[in-house]
């Protein structure tokens, strides 16, 4: 799969190979000039061949120059251009997957492919790779030069590098380990103190303060152990790796030099081994490191492999018609909803022709949210169908489904960007400014927008301006009611506004009258003037009808209203009759 | 409104500030003796990695030339001692540093995190969490890193060039000028990569972040994204994204890349220049090959430590700001303090008062929140607090509580200005419930015994139990020794509020303060909370601050609180018959 990522930039690997090559060969070439100055002319008195080998010397370094430059600039140009076109990629795949494989694949592991996993394989196409390949083609080159000057002398320096081999993997195995346990350590640490600031309140009222502390110094003792026992262990092992190349040197002096005056070897010969000898172990030392992320890149493009590997499971079918008219009726009918072995819905259906307003109350985990999901196709129905407009939203397209109803959920989300393109989303080429401006009026946020420095314009989210829960609310409503759909539904999200804002925003889309709605609710007061009004108990449609009718049944919905308007004692008594269901 | 522009952070402010930087250095202070032993070895490890081209030089010239065999093998056996005692060397102070940095880390992360922990909530108000984190993690491994580097990159880098200079001038003064001819060539390419390339490095940085937090969005707000149908919108935004990404890093290695080249070059320039000095001027003969060998090692010498000590600057004054946000915090204030003189809370009955209170947040001292204030409770009593969002419901709590001071106006509990009492004494017999009902990661028993630490297992239980959170408890996993995710992520969040309520109670407190703590629950488990709750507010003195009416009704008195003052006070009954601001609020949520 990588391949085909390099080969979309290919001509950047290309010249940056060549680059690499004539840097290598210019580097290997070096020692060899200096040996002929040193025999021609320093100890050969050849006066006239001085000019030749320093014209050589400049432009071996201006050579040098351009082509280290070259094979930098373009390796690295090639890691970026691979790394960012996974991302790319990656990030479109996502788009189109459906809930399920957001269910399967958590945002931090979601999260981990775009970030780190696409960094690896950036490093590996980029700077690493160039330095596995440089490495490689200059050990070979350094040794069969040594070899062919004086095959001999060649044999000590060779035989150091499988000692410092073998060194240098053995300890970037061990500081893998002990990374590993420094990190899980560091994640130890910062959890206490994340914990400690984010519920600074609970821990003030609690009077914790010493608590949290010696919570803390445990941690944070632990971490400096780790890490002092991790500097300890590399203030023995680098010196000790250190070490060896000096010994390699000198072994090649003393033998070079017993060479020389044997008049074995020249003394330029001599020179220019000393240089390979020193040269030659840069490619060793990095041996570890580059090996380590080779391996950690191929785990990393395994992952994302895997990753784009999946398949959505709400497909479009090839001959899926566009919704003509978005008022119109919806329709659930005999809808059941199994999902992991879980029967979450049971046998639901209802209707709702266009205009009017559906409310659902029930406890926290009966489904509430989950016909939500469905009206939106983040899941298809078990058993049953849902109709819009008489056609089954397995025959529309998804576009059609997703515009058809515009949904307020439970848990606001914003972006970090302008209020006014957060009420936008999705339409940001289309939908004017008025259009912001009204459907705010309406959330009722207008009044608090324009108290905060910049307006419409100000950045909110997480790298922006902080928000109370109502003002989310208000946003997420205004967001939900420009959209102009078939449908609006209102998932308990209200719950964050006081009585007074809350009833407002109520009249406002009830007013709205060529809009479907369904309300979900905790509270009676949003769910009473519905047309009907389901109660769901595990499921299933435990009753329905008016809010009058409801309350005559003295059933569920009445204890409801009993705990909130009446006297609670009153709905523990429903309760405990006949509401088993409610546990 | 809390400012929680993440932005602030991301402006470095690039400048050498002398204060900070003494500051800063004064942590090396109580390891003196250390600090000055690691100089010491590092200033002989430095000169003896300089002599040991002097010796090559004298093995090649003399011995070697000279053909004097045992001279030869001694002389390489001296290289190999001084390898050796080298390696010692830095074994010894690597081992020092090792303990001193870990040390130093560990006591300012420590001062820190006490100092963060004794600060007022409205440090806490203005700041996101995860940037007072950044301090006590991110800031303090900068500072530590920087510490260390002063010690182990500066002084022996600096060493390095200097002891280089000297000995190439011993040996041949004639030679260091072609040597010294290269640096300028240098210097530029340093100045290029390190400065130039070091503020482009951190707009990339910028974008890498922008990148991360858009991924993180559109993965985190995908059902959003989908069901706005905004797919095709949100992938082209990430596409700008990209470019600017892969633009952005080009700009910064176009720069960084140049430094290899330049030191190409002013090696192959110092290399031409020696030889040509050499021959052409100096005539050296076979005799002086080893002066040629030793400065070829010393001019690679000079270029590693110049383009350190150019990243020493750059990490100095990156993390110089880290140290600064470090200090900003240690030098702040908390804002609530026992007095010198404060006594202890003795046992509380419950009356409280206020007289005359005003409140202005510290950061807005002209914005007054509360306005002249008074009330007054009797022991035992239920004080229900209404009204919109923002009147000062929640402000009225937390001064009884002393999360804040009052402005103007005090507060007594008991007859006792609480300014004047222990801030431990007043809050350990408090119970507070606020609206974020924080669960630690733990058992879930070593949640509910945050309350009260002494608490024996059957004390838990019984607090458990009274606010029916016992039943549901007993279903999980492992009971009470169920492990709780972050914030008590495995349990729903009316589960959550029952544990915390349990946590409340088990403190036995002798004021009770819930601050709309149970909003967020349904309505079954409200019912169990509310007849939990009835039991315990009668006997003392609470205040209640609630949407619900259903939670209001039953309190003794109830305060309509709107825009900083009291505006009705009463019983249900009389407030409805006044048919006033409390009436309109009811008639909004009721029929």
């Amino acid at each position: 799969m990588i391949r085909r990522y390099v080969m979309r930039t290919w001509w950047r690997y290309l010249l940056g190979s060549v680059g690499l090559l004539a840097s290598t060969a210019l580097d290997i070439w070096f020692p060899i000039i200096t040996m002929n100055i040193v025999d021609e002319v320093i100890v050969g008195g050849e006066y006239d061949k001085l000019w030749p080998n320093l014209l050589c010397i400049l432009a071996a370094g201006v050579g040098r120059m351009l082509f280290q430059y070259l094979k930098e600039f373009l390796y690295d140009m090639g890691g970026c251009h691979v790394a960012d076109n996974v991302r790319r990629d990656l990030m479109g795949h996502f788009y189109k997957m459906s809930r399920s494989f957001f269910k399967r694949n958590n945002t931090g592991e979601l999260m981990a492919r775009v970030k780190d996993d696409a960094s690896k394989i950036w490093d590996i196409t980029g700077f690493a790779g160039m330095l596995i390949i440089e490495a490689s083609c200059y050990l070979v080159g350094v040794i069969v030069c040594m070899l062919l000057l004086d095959f001999r002398l060649a044999l000590v320096p060779i035989a150091f590098l499988p000692v410092l081999g073998v060194m240098v993997m053995k300890l970037e195995k061990k500081l893998d380990v002990v990374y590993g346990e420094i990190s899980e350590e560091n994640a130890a640490l910062t959890r206490v103190i994340e914990e400690n600031i984010s519920g600074v309140r609970t821990v003030k009222a609690f009077c914790a303060e010493n608590f949290e502390i010696e919570k803390f110094d445990k941690r944070n003792e632990l971490y400096n152990e780790l890490n002092i026992r991790q500097a300890r262990y590399m203030a023995v092992a680098e010196p000790v790796i250190n070490f060896i190349p000096k010994i390699m040197q000198a072994c090649v002096l003393l033998v070079g030099g017993i060479m020389a005056i044997n008049h074995g070897i020249s003394y330029g010969l001599l020179v220019a081994f000393m240089q390979y000898a020193s040269n030659i172990v840069w490619p060793i030392e990095n041996m570890g490191w580059l090996l380590n992320t080779l391996s950690s890149a191929i785990a990393s493009h395994r992952k994302i492999m895997k990753i784009f590997a999946e398949k959505s499971d709400i497909e479009e079918k090839a001959d899926a018609v566009n919704l003509e008219d978005m008022r119109c009726t919806l329709e659930f009918r005999n809808v059941s909803f199994t999902l992991e072995d879980t029967q979450i819905l049971k046998d639901v259906s209802f209707e709702i022709e266009n205009g009017k307003t559906l409310g659902i109350m029930g406890s926290t985990g009966t489904g509430k949210s989950m016909i939500v999901n469905l009206i939106e196709r983040f899941h298809d129905v078990s058993e049953g169908a849902i109709l819009i407009g008489g056609i089954d939203i397995r025959d529309l397209t998804l576009k059609s489904v997703r515009d058809y109803s515009s949904v307020v959920t439970q848990d606001i989300f914003l972006f970090s960007d302008t209020i006014k393109e957060n009420v936008k989303l999705g339409r940001k080429q289309t939908l004017s400014d008025s259009a912001v401006n009204y459907a705010l009026d309406k959330a009722h946020a207008s009044e608090f927008v324009k108290k905060i420095t910049g307006g419409y314009d100000a950045v909110i989210g997480e790298r922006g301006i902080g928000l109370s829960g109502g003002q989310k609310q208000r946003l997420s409503i205004a967001r939900a009611l420009s959209k102009e759909a078939g449908l609006l539904i209102m998932d308990d999200s209200t719950s964050a506004l006081d009585m007074e804002t809350e009833a407002d925003i109520q009249k406002e889309i009830a007013a709205k009258k060529d809009m479907s709605k369904i309300i979900i609710g905790h509270r009676i007061s949003s769910v009473k003037d519905a047309d009907e009004i389901i109660v769901l108990s595990d499921g299933q449609i435990a009753e329905r009808g008016t809010h009058e009718e409801l309350l005559a049944k003295k059933g569920l919905y009445y204890s409801t209203y009993e705990a909130q308007y009446g006297n609670y004692k009153e709905a523990l008594k429903v309760m405990e009759g006949g509401g088993e269901s409610w546990q | 409104m809390a400012i929680n522009s993440t932005k602030d952070d991301e402006d470095l402010k690039e400048s050498i500030n002398s204060a900070t930087l003494k500051r800063m250095f004064k942590f090396l202070i109580s390891y003196k003796k250390e600090t000055a032993i690691v100089v010491s070895l590092l200033f002989v490890s430095v000169v003896i990695g300089m002599i040991y081209p002097l010796l090559v030089q004298r093995i090649i010239d003399v011995e070697v030339v000279q053909e004097n065999m045992t001279g030869l093998i001694v002389m390489v056996g001296v290289v190999v001692a001084l390898a050796a005692i080298n390696m010692a060397l830095n074994i010894i102070w690597r081992r020092i540093m090792a303990t001193v940095s870990n040390d130093v880390v560990l006591s300012i992360r420590r001062k820190l995190y006490i100092h963060i922990e004794k600060l007022g909530l409205d440090f806490f108000d203005g700041r996101p969490a995860g940037k007072i984190l950044a301090r006590v993690t991110g800031d303090v491994n900068a500072l530590k890193d920087v510490l260390t580097s002063t010690i182990v990159q500066l002084i022996p880098e600096a060493l390095t060039i200097l002891i280089v200079i000297v000995l190439m001038l011993i040996v041949s003064p004639m030679l260091t000028l072609t040597a010294i001819a290269t640096i300028p060539i240098i210097m530029l390419g340093v100045f290029l990569c390190e400065i130039v390339a070091h503020k482009r490095w951190q707009i990339m940085r910028k974008k890498d972040s922008n990148m991360t937090a858009f991924v993180h969005e559109n993965v985190a707000g995908m059902g959003i994204v989908q069901s706005f149908s905004a797919q095709e919108e949100a992938k082209a935004e990430f596409d700008a994204i990209v470019d600017d990404h892969i633009y952005t890093f080009k700009k910064a290695v176009q720069v960084s890349d140049l430094f290899s080249p330049t030191v190409e070059i002013s090696y192959g320039v110092g290399m031409f220049l020696m030889y040509l000095v050499s021959v052409n001027v100096l005539h050296f003969g076979v005799e002086s090959l080893g002066t040629i060998a030793a400065f070829t090692m010393y001019i690679g010498m000079l270029f590693g430590p110049i383009r350190n000590l150019a990243n020493y600057y750059n990490k100095l004054v990156t993390n110089l700001s880290c140290a600064e946000r470090i200090f900003e915090i240690m030098d702040m204030e908390p804002l609530v303090r026992d007095k010198d003189n404060a006594q202890q809370m003795p046992q509380i009955n419950g009356a409280v008062s206020f007289e005359h209170v005003d409140f202005a947040y510290p950061d807005e001292p002209d914005k007054l929140i509360l306005k002249d204030v008074s009330f007054e409770v009797k022991p035992g009593e239920t004080i229900a607090l209404v009204g919109p969002t923002g009147a000062g419901k929640t402000t009225i709590v937390n001064l009884i509580s002393r999360f804040y001071n009052t402005a103007g106006g005090s507060i007594r509990i008991d007859g006792l200005d609480i300014s004047d009492v222990t801030v431990q004494s007043l809050r350990t017999q408090m119970g507070i419930m606020t609206q974020d009902n924080y669960l630690f990661s733990g058992s879930v028993m070593d949640n509910i015994r945050y309350g009260r630490l002494d608490a024996t297992d059957e004390e838990i239980i019984a607090a458990a139990k009274s606010v029916h959170a016992h039943e549901f408890i007993m279903k999980l996993e492992k009971g009470y020794e169920t492990m709780l995710g972050e914030r008590g992520g495995n349990l729903s969040i009316g589960q959550r509020q029952l544990i915390a309520f349990a946590r409340t109670l088990v403190r036995d407190p002798s004021i009770l303060i819930l601050d709309e703590a149970t909003a967020n629950i349904d309505t079954a488990t409200e019912i169990l909370v509310q007849q939990g709750i009835e039991k315990l507010l009668s006997k003392k003195t609470s205040f209640v601050v609630a949407h619900r009416l259903s939670t209001i009704r039953n309190a003794d008195r109830i305060l309509v609180i709107d825009e900083g003052g009291i505006l009705e006070s009463g019983t249900h009954g009389e407030l409805m018959q006044k048919r006033g601001a409390y009436y309109n609020l009811y008639a909004s949520q009721a029929m």
